[in-house]
């Protein structure tokens, strides 16, 4: 299972940076939005995966504490905050990069020079 | 522990409230701003409550929701910590009163206040939080805050400004949370005091390129955000473009969180592989001087030449952290150890100064270029012309910063640069001392060219490319005035303070690199903290347990789950100033040819 989320996690980081690599700033987009569900996976991930005898990190009713073999909740904590940190500031980049196409005309990366006063 | 260690939320705590009752005020401009200032400069007088409360009782911290240590959310906050929230607070109450006269009511409408408040909380959180993922937060909050103030006014600049800005500030944040998962999945803590322990341990030093590779991905992150080279180059991209307000408290504070967390990550956590972390970070330290100040030569127009400048000038405090390469068995094997380390503890006193004096001077500068293009109706200097005749006291004030950016006495950069120097020359670093001297002398020749060009020379006439009569705004009213010139004035006295009674501020910053040469009293100070809950022995046991059976399983041997149980049974407050004392030591005890035990795949 680990094996299987870290070649994920390798194409998902090489899909990020194929496209942030490209003149197009919707592209520059998409590639951060990968590039932040990359992390999120890698974050999971490397927190253990027990997926073979892993269970909800749930206790139960008549315990006190956990009872291991379970998931670490503490990556899914993390990982769930920075989904919804993700979720704005990638609001607000969608926002300024739209904005910014009206102000130029253009999706181009070249055209985002800044203009000679 | 000291009653004070429950304040130390309080400089997030202030600014939030502020933000919330600018929101409250939603219609009325005036009162926002008036707020912003009462805000801020109740944050500086909490602030230097709490660097009080710090020199008196040592570190103060505290667990948010009473949780046990490591399991909470832990407040820290050092002498380094309390220097960087009080010039925080300085800051905030010089660049708010300053934006009552350069923002616009059409900003203060969209909401400038408030989010300039949020920006302040985010930065204060950045400096005392103890826990590494709330770093990560606290990154976000600033950034976000940024982003709105950046974009804030939507002329085309400011948007191709902060489209750069926030692609290269994402990109960092993403490296930065990747670094906290691996780091997570390595020591199971993200308690920056428990890492220290944890990451000084057995179980690290089992798997010693583990922890230089996330060293490596956080020096990417934090210089990246710090603008540092080779990442530094959306800083002047961006930093020209929204109101001078905005780019004074950008290139002030943004910067320097950066800065501050890798001083933080790289004094407390990663000492284990010195040679090469801190190696990595001179040499980066010495091509970021010389990159940034052959650009600033370059420019045309002053607020560009000055972001270039605070690149330039990144690479001195990171110079200080830099020299802690000397600390490293490898780096001098014959040399006497003693000697080093003083000369360490003068090179991080020397980056806490220069952090003190950059902080004061860019934010300066900053707002002194907002009043330059104010008076003079544009930012180009070949435009330029006269100004030491519209408005002599500007040229003077310009005068005070620029000379102290280069490091002419008697002004704070003196005094900085040469503790730097001298410590990098004990050290045996000549190259990086060449390039911060070399640094110096560009500065001057840069800053001294924008000084003849905008104030010096004549105006030029329209027909030579000066501005015309007719777009040439009015003079300032003396309200106005004031209210610009104000805090230019006080940070300048600043300046001139620290240039002329150095000891204090040497002092304070001697205290902080103190204790960050010797991370016990934090350490201590974190996992002293005591919590009226009850505190789980069973769920630590049964942590422990796991963790041996793990360990045994993935074939590490006895010696690391042993090791596990001894790092956690050092949570114990009585016995944590050996342990830590212990971790503080441990990176100078090891040899870096330490015989690696075999590890089973």
């Amino acid at each position: 299972m680990t094996f299987l989320l870290a070649i994920v996690i390798g194409v998902l980081y090489a899909t990020a940076m194929f496209l942030m690599l490209r003149r197009n700033i919707v592209k520059i987009l998409l590639g951060l939005a990968v590039l932040g569900q990359a992390g999120n996976l890698l974050v999971f991930t490397a927190g253990g995966v027990v997926a073979e005898r892993g269970q909800a990190p749930l206790i139960a009713a008549d315990e006190t504490v956990l009872t291991p073999p379970a998931q670490d909740p503490v990556p899914q904590a993390l990982v769930l905050t920075a989904i919804v940190i993700g979720f704005g500031v990638m609001a607000f980049a969608f926002t300024v990069f739209k904005q910014a196409y009206r102000a130029t005309g253009s999706d181009d990366v070249h055209a985002l020079r800044d203009p000679a006063r | 522990m000291s009653p004070l260690g429950d304040l130390v939320v309080l400089p997030m705590l202030v600014p939030m409230a502020t933000a919330i009752a600018c929101l409250l005020v939603w219609r009325h401009g005036g009162l926002q701003r008036g707020l912003c200032v009462v805000g801020s400069v109740v944050h500086l007088a909490v602030g230097l409550r709490l660097l009080a409360g710090v020199l008196e009782h040592g570190v103060l911290a505290t667990s948010v929701g009473d949780w046990p240590v490591p399991f909470g959310i832990v407040f820290a906050m050092d002498v380094l910590s309390a220097v960087m929230v009080v010039l925080t607070g300085i800051m905030a109450t010089a660049v708010s009163i300053y934006a009552i006269a350069d923002i616009d009511d059409e900003r203060v409408r969209h909401g400038f206040c408030p989010v300039f408040q949020t920006l302040i909380m985010g930065v204060s959180g950045a400096f005392t939080t103890g826990d590494l993922f709330n770093l990560y937060v606290q990154f976000e909050v600033m950034l976000t805050s940024s982003f709105v103030l950046l974009a804030l006014g939507s002329g085309r600049r400011q948007l191709v400004g902060a489209i750069k800005y926030v692609t290269l500030n994402l990109l960092a944040s993403a490296i930065f949370l990747a670094a906290v998962g691996l780091l997570y999945g390595m020591t199971g803590t993200l308690n920056m005091a428990d890492l220290s322990v944890a990451l000084a341990g057995e179980r690290a030093r089992l798997a010693p390129e583990m922890v230089t590779m996330i060293g490596a991905m956080l020096i990417v992150a934090f210089g990246m955000k710090a603008a540092a080279f080779p990442m530094f180059f959306w800083l002047p991209a961006s930093y020209h473009t929204p109101p001078a307000a905005v780019s004074a408290i950008f290139s002030g504070l943004l910067t320097k969180v950066g800065l501050y967390s890798l001083i933080r990550m790289f004094t407390l956590m990663f000492t284990v592989n010195l040679g090469w972390t801190h190696g990595l970070l001179l040499l980066l330290a010495g091509i970021t001087m010389i990159v940034g100040v052959l650009g600033a030569v370059a420019q045309g127009e002053i607020r560009r030449l000055l972001s270039f400048q605070i690149v330039s000038h990144i690479g001195y405090i990171l110079m200080g952290l830099g020299l802690m390469v000397a600390l490293s068995p490898v780096a001098a094997p014959g040399g006497d150890p003693e000697a080093a380390r003083a000369a360490v503890a003068l090179a991080l006193t020397g980056a806490v100064v220069y952090t003190m004096h950059h902080i004061v001077t860019a934010t300066s500068l900053f707002l002194i270029a907002g009043t330059v293009e104010r008076v003079g109706g544009t930012g180009r200097l070949e435009r330029l012309g006269g100004l030491t005749r519209t408005v002599p006291a500007l040229g003077v004030l310009y005068l005070v910063a620029a000379l102290s950016l280069s490091g002419i006495p008697p002004f704070s950069g003196f005094w900085a640069k040469a503790a730097l120097v001298k410590s990098g020359l004990e050290l045996g670093q000549g190259a990086v001392v060449a390039a911060a001297l070399v640094t110096g002398a560009l500065t001057l020749y840069a800053m001294m060219r924008a000084w003849s060009e905008a104030f010096w020379k004549p105006a030029p006439p329209p027909e030579a490319g000066g501005v015309d009569e007719r777009d040439r705004p009015g003079p300032m009213h003396p309200r106005e005035r004031r209210l610009r010139l104000g805090p230019i004035v006080g940070l300048a006295l600043l300046i001139v303070t620290i240039g002329l009674l150095p000891g204090p501020f040497f002092g304070l910053a001697r205290r902080a690199a103190d204790q960050l040469l010797d991370p016990a009293s934090y350490v201590a100070a974190v996992r002293s903290i005591e919590s009226p809950r009850p505190d789980w022995p069973e769920v630590r046991e049964r942590l422990e347990r796991r963790r041996a059976a793990e360990g045994g399983a993935r074939g590490e041997g006895p010696d690391a789950s042993a090791v596990e149980k001894d790092g956690r049974a050092a949570d114990d407050a009585a016995e944590a100033p050996g342990a830590a004392a212990d971790a503080a030591a441990a990176p100078v005890a090891v040899p870096e040819s330490a015989p690696v035990p075999e590890v089973a795949p």
